[in-house]
């Protein structure tokens, strides 16, 4: 028997390795590869996607926070800042990244810089509208106790928008863990990676519903964290 | 994904992409009525099930906990997983995006209808049944038009997040710009970056005629606009 003969005796389907069975016909939900696939690609994806995500609402905080003081000292500075980061919004996120990639390349900072510019437009509004919320007479009685303007900002205008502004960190950390999924189109880092791998590889489901059940579980969780820590920051408001 | 390795990341490439849009007018106007029709089509279906809702439940000031739960869990679910997931529920390429798109474009529209409608002053309703006018005289000529602003601001945000998602489900077979913006291997980044020009510009289209929308409605009654 010649050696093409063996050959023809194989099987004429491709071997897909040691998948199983269920991985191998694409069932629904197969429990055996998440198991088997935690720790070489759920597991890192999840870390990077938090990472990705804590760092951009850590800078966008800071952007918008600095932002949001100068525009209550300066009224007429909000217009502009306010003009700014609603364009910034409007731009589709994929168009975004792939804009900024002409200038940082294909690099974390593309990503980060995207993902601050979305949170700003979020917590600029929230952190200016809970100082603004603040009632006059409040500050008045400040300034009449002695309190200077930069005391009365930090001892009872920022607590006491401590509530509006923890509504907008909730909205704009569990935007960015959204938005972030897209930067797999640009690096190959976050939840978004293995969705994109099983959507374009033939739509292998398993992948697709850990990583995206991933993706959804973390924003919950996320959020929940942040409800928990707006009410251990505001203690007088739960009494 | 494939990056093509001869593509030099520099500010030259912004003239190469509007070199790109004005090279290829065809190609990008044949993807922007894609990017439209699926765009268009969810919106609609989105307003549909979503605007009746939320009016009805603002107007009888239930569901509050619909209207916030629906929000919130709306923004927890990634674009992205949202594409991919469809994918799963159905494999004809304009019907699954197009679910997505409603799912994603629902939530907004929803949540402002409620508290747009919700939050109208309690006097000024209580006034006009004061005046004698029926439950349907005062949704549709006191609460709807002092809603109108949040309805289509509303509007405006699940039209930026459909226009923009629409793009990220060419990798689900969506058709649209998306196809050129994940397709560098053909269009170098020249055209990636003049096809996300193009969306840009798509969205700040829609988003000012929106506004234009809800500027030309309520000049009448707004005055601190």
């Amino acid at each position: 028997m010649s050696a093409f003969a063996v050959l023809a005796q194989q099987p004429v389907i491709p071997d897909f390795g040691t998948g199983s069975k269920c991985e191998t016909e694409n069932h629904t939900f197969c429990a055996g590869w998440v198991a088997d696939h935690w720790s070489d690609t759920l597991q890192p994806a999840l870390l990077q996607h938090i990472k990705l995500a804590v760092i951009a609402v850590a800078i966008g905080f800071v952007l918008a926070f600095a932002a949001a003081l100068v525009a209550y000292r300066y009224r007429r500075a909000d217009q502009p800042i306010g003009l700014l980061s609603d364009f910034l919004y409007t731009i589709p996120s994929l168009a975004l990244f792939q804009l900024l990639v002409p200038l940082t390349g294909l690099t974390v900072t593309t990503v980060e810089v995207a993902l601050v510019s979305y949170t700003l437009l979020i917590l600029y509004r929230n952190i200016l509208e809970g100082l603004k919320g603040v009632p006059a007479d409040v500050r008045e009685a400040a300034r009449g106790m002695g309190l200077s303007r930069l005391q009365s900002l930090v001892r009872v205008e920022l607590p006491l928008a401590v509530p509006s502004i923890m509504a907008g960190v909730r909205i704009a950390t569990v935007s960015t863990i959204s938005i972030a999924t897209i930067a797999a189109f640009v690096i190959p880092e976050g939840l978004g990676r293995p969705i994109y791998i099983g959507i374009t590889q033939d739509i292998f489901k398993t992948e697709i519903i850990a990583a995206g059940g991933l993706a959804i579980l973390l924003a919950l969780a996320a959020d929940a964290l942040l409800v928990m820590l707006g009410r251990a920051l505001t203690p007088w408001r739960n009494a | 994904m494939i990056r093509v390795l001869a593509d030099t990341f520099s500010w030259g490439t912004f003239p190469d992409a509007i070199r790109f849009i004005i090279d290829h007018p065809g190609l990008l106007w044949h993807k922007s009525v894609q990017h439209l029709e699926l765009s268009g089509a969810a919106i609609g279906i989105a307003l549909l099930l979503a605007l009746p809702l939320g009016i009805v439940l603002g107007h009888l000031g239930r569901g509050s906990f619909v209207a916030i739960s629906v929000s919130n869990l709306g923004r927890a679910l990634p674009s992205l997983v949202l594409i991919a997931f469809a994918l799963l529920v159905s494999q004809h390429f304009f019907v699954n995006n197009m679910l997505a798109l409603v799912v994603l474009g629902v939530p907004p529209i929803l949540t402002n209808a409620y508290f747009g409608i919700e939050g109208v002053d309690r006097n000024i309703v209580e006034a006009a049944r004061g005046m004698g006018m029926s439950g349907r005289d005062i949704l549709w000529r006191i609460e709807f038009p002092l809603a109108l602003p949040l309805i289509i601001a509303g509007i405006r945000i699940a039209a930026v997040f459909i226009i923009a998602t629409a793009t990220i489900a060419a990798i689900a077979g969506g058709g649209g710009l998306g196809d050129i913006i994940v397709n560098q291997a053909t269009y170098r980044l020249a055209g990636v970056v003049g096809a996300s020009l193009v969306v840009s510009l798509i969205a700040f289209g829609v988003a000012f005629l929106l506004t234009l929308t809800r500027k030309l409605l309520t000049r009448s009654y707004v005055s601190a606009d």
